[in-house]
């Protein structure tokens, strides 16, 4: 037993100092398996672009980091030591983990305001919103999101009316407003125009210089704007990491994905 | 804290609408009582009785609309809630009976003895005191819901899967209710009511009494309603009717939220069922027929889901609807009428009357991006190819 147990202690060590550590992660639903084996470390501060054809894994991978999706086998921790297997949406929320969904995901009915007062950290208990007042530091800091999102002029707008890059922006804002440590952007140039895309590519990088940052994403262009680290995905594990241009020229990567 | 909580609700809208309602509820009874029955302002007791049931359905509508309108959570089965807080009140008035009950029996209500009952069950225990009964009118509802809620809600179930379960409870209740030996008075449910607080239950002045209670009791849950939305937990509740992963993945515990807010306006159609039950003078367990919940949706469907004075005006339409209706000929198509009225309320006025007022009458301009100012000659070029 000693023999099996080994690597699991090598792999808290490299927990430790990581701020995402993914081991030999797997999901099966009903026999398909979405993940197999996946292992991926984040570092603080790092900016990482994943890619990957349909169905590598990509949104199961970001399911089972924010607790949606338990993992058959293998080891999630953030932050060193935190256990993300245990713990529900709410929780893995709290902690400081951030999630944007391919379809920009935003509260129609309320306006631009409300949403990133919503999301803003803070009180999250039912009986705490119940008597909950707003504070002077809350409405600068929903003013300064808003200002860094672009839309501070439409603070008033129901999120209904908004334009599909506004709405991406807008969810972006109401991750920065939770104050993570990591955040997780699935697709976020989806159905975005050029401009907007090289502008959303703008706002991640400034994100990047004070969070760590995942994103999921197919545009090439958008992942070259980005110039991070890159991670290629294949039927549920890596296939190849390094920059652009190594994964690129990566006979592997050329065969399932780029060279299609 | 928690009069600043209810205190920042009173905006001049709800303040406008706690006075309407409050004065209808001084207003009438006054009418009732202080006037000449030949007078053409007399209003005739059983007028105040009908609109006191009113009142009290619309108090349910409200409740129906607090957890549907604002949280999504679609119940077809507010009705056992209702009831619940109709048999506490119910067995209330039946202690008041006495010994002037037809057996003269001085503990026993008259279907025990008639079921040759020896003593009085332990449940039925503390009702002879009129806080003890207020007490369960608000707790049996809210226990049932904190409990049904805390598995459904944890369990998120949601959608049409809850709405089949609601309303599997009440059918569940319903026919817990009729069987004699649950000691609520089998399929006669509980009746011949004589007294409450010691007047008498027929009594104008009582009637009056009860109307302004149902009136206040309306006004207060309104009140309550409004303070709710107005927090930021009302804006969480919103944001788990648009997007609950969303929600969830912000950090808030969407299952503590719904439970709160469950349990609540259960505790709201529980003192609606309490005040219902002194002005009808009875309660069977026909009050959890299915049917009856869905009848309340009804209400919060005509008159506008979300806008809180949208059910009160529904429910009051509806069943001056019905009460016109089922008293003439045309009697045995009102559930047809019913139906239709469901049927057109959701293709024509999908927002209810209320909400397409409010529509209307909103002079705040809603800026269109301009996609989809676009999209219609888009979608019509689509449609040309």
């Amino acid at each position: 037993m000693t023999v099996t147990n080994e690597p699991t202690r090598v792999a808290h060590a490299k927990a430790r100092d990581s701020l995402l550590y993914l081991d030999g992660v797997s999901v099966s639903f009903d026999g398909f398996k979405a993940l197999r084996g996946l292992s991926l470390v984040i570092e603080p501060g790092e900016m990482r672009a994943i890619i990957g054809p349909n169905g590598a894994g990509k949104t199961t991978m970001m399911d089972v980091i924010t607790g949606k999706t338990k993992p058959d086998s293998g080891d999630v921790y953030f932050a060193g030591d935190t256990d993300l297997t245990r713990m529900d949406e709410a929780s893995i929320a709290s902690l400081g983990i951030g999630r944007k969904f391919q379809k920009p995901t935003v509260f129609e009915s309320h306006t631009v305001w409300d949403n990133i007062d919503l999301a803003l950290a803070g009180v999250r208990k039912p009986f705490a919103t119940l008597f909950h007042r707003t504070t002077k530091a809350e409405i600068a800091r929903v003013e300064e999101i808003l200002e860094t999102i672009r839309l501070i002029d439409k603070r008033d707008w129901l999120a209904a009316n908004l334009s599909h890059g506004q709405k991406q922006w807008l969810e972006i804002g109401m991750l920065l407003a939770q104050e993570p440590r990591l955040l997780l952007v699935d697709e976020p140039a989806a159905g975005m125009t050029d401009a907007e895309t090289a502008e959303t590519a703008i706002l991640l990088k400034e994100i990047a210089k004070t969070k760590s940052v995942v994103v999921v994403e197919h545009d090439m262009t958008f992942v070259r704007d980005l110039g991070v680290k890159v991670t290629v995905l294949h039927e549920g594990s890596v296939l190849s990491e390094g920059s652009l241009d190594v994964v690129s020229a990566d006979p592997k990567v050329i065969e399932v994905y780029l060279g299609r | 804290m928690i009069t600043a909580f209810i205190l920042r609700a009173l905006d001049r809208r709800t303040s406008i609408v706690l006075a309407v309602i409050l004065g209808i509820g001084i207003l009438l009874p006054v009418l009732n009582l202080a006037t000449d029955p030949s007078s053409p302002f007399h209003v005739p007791t059983y007028v105040l009785t009908l609109l006191g049931k009113y009142l009290t359905y619309a108090l349910l509508a409200l409740s129906v609309d607090l957890v549907w309108g604002f949280c999504g959570i679609l119940s077809l089965g507010h009705g056992a809630f209702f009831a619940l807080g109709g048999y506490g009140m119910g067995m209330y008035l039946m202690r008041q009976i006495g010994d002037r009950g037809t057996y003269g029996n001085p503990i026993l209500p008259d279907f025990m003895v008639f079921l040759n009952w020896k003593e009085l069950p332990w449940f039925w225990y503390g009702f002879d005191h009129f806080w003890f009964a207020a007490l369960i009118v608000l707790l049996a509802p809210g226990l049932l819901a904190f409990v049904f809620g805390w598995f459904a809600f944890r369990s998120r179930v949601t959608g049409v899967y809850l709405s089949i379960i609601t309303q599997a409870m009440t059918y569940a209740l319903l026919l817990a209710f009729f069987r004699n030996d649950m000691g609520f008075g089998g399929n006669n449910g509980l009746t011949d009511f004589k007294d409450i607080l010691g007047f008498d239950i027929q009594a104008d002045a009582t009637r009056g009494a009860l109307f302004f209670a149902s009136a206040a009791a309306l006004a207060l849950g309104f009140w309550i309603c409004r303070a709710v939305i107005a927090s930021k937990f009302g804006k969480v509740l919103v944001a788990v009717r648009d997007a609950e992963s969303r929600t969830r993945f912000i950090g808030y515990r969407v299952e503590g939220y719904k439970l709160v807010v469950w349990t609540l306006s259960a505790m709201m159609a529980g003192v609606a069922g309490a005040l219902y039950v002194p002005q009808i003078g009875i309660i069977n367990p026909g009050e959890f027929a299915p049917a009856n919940s869905i009848e309340a949706v009804i209400w919060v469907a005509v008159g506008g889901r979300g806008t809180l004075i949208g059910p009160i005006v529904g429910a009051l339409l509806v069943n001056f609807g019905k009460t016109w209706f089922t008293s003439g000929m045309l009697a045995e198509y009102w559930l047809f009428v019913l139906g239709g009225l469901f049927v057109l309320v959701t293709l024509f006025l999908p927002k209810g009357v209320v909400g397409s007022l409010m529509t209307k009458g909103s002079r705040k301009p809603v800026e269109k991006p301009i996609e989809d100012v676009v999209a219609p000659g888009v979608a019509a070029g689509q449609a040309a190819e």
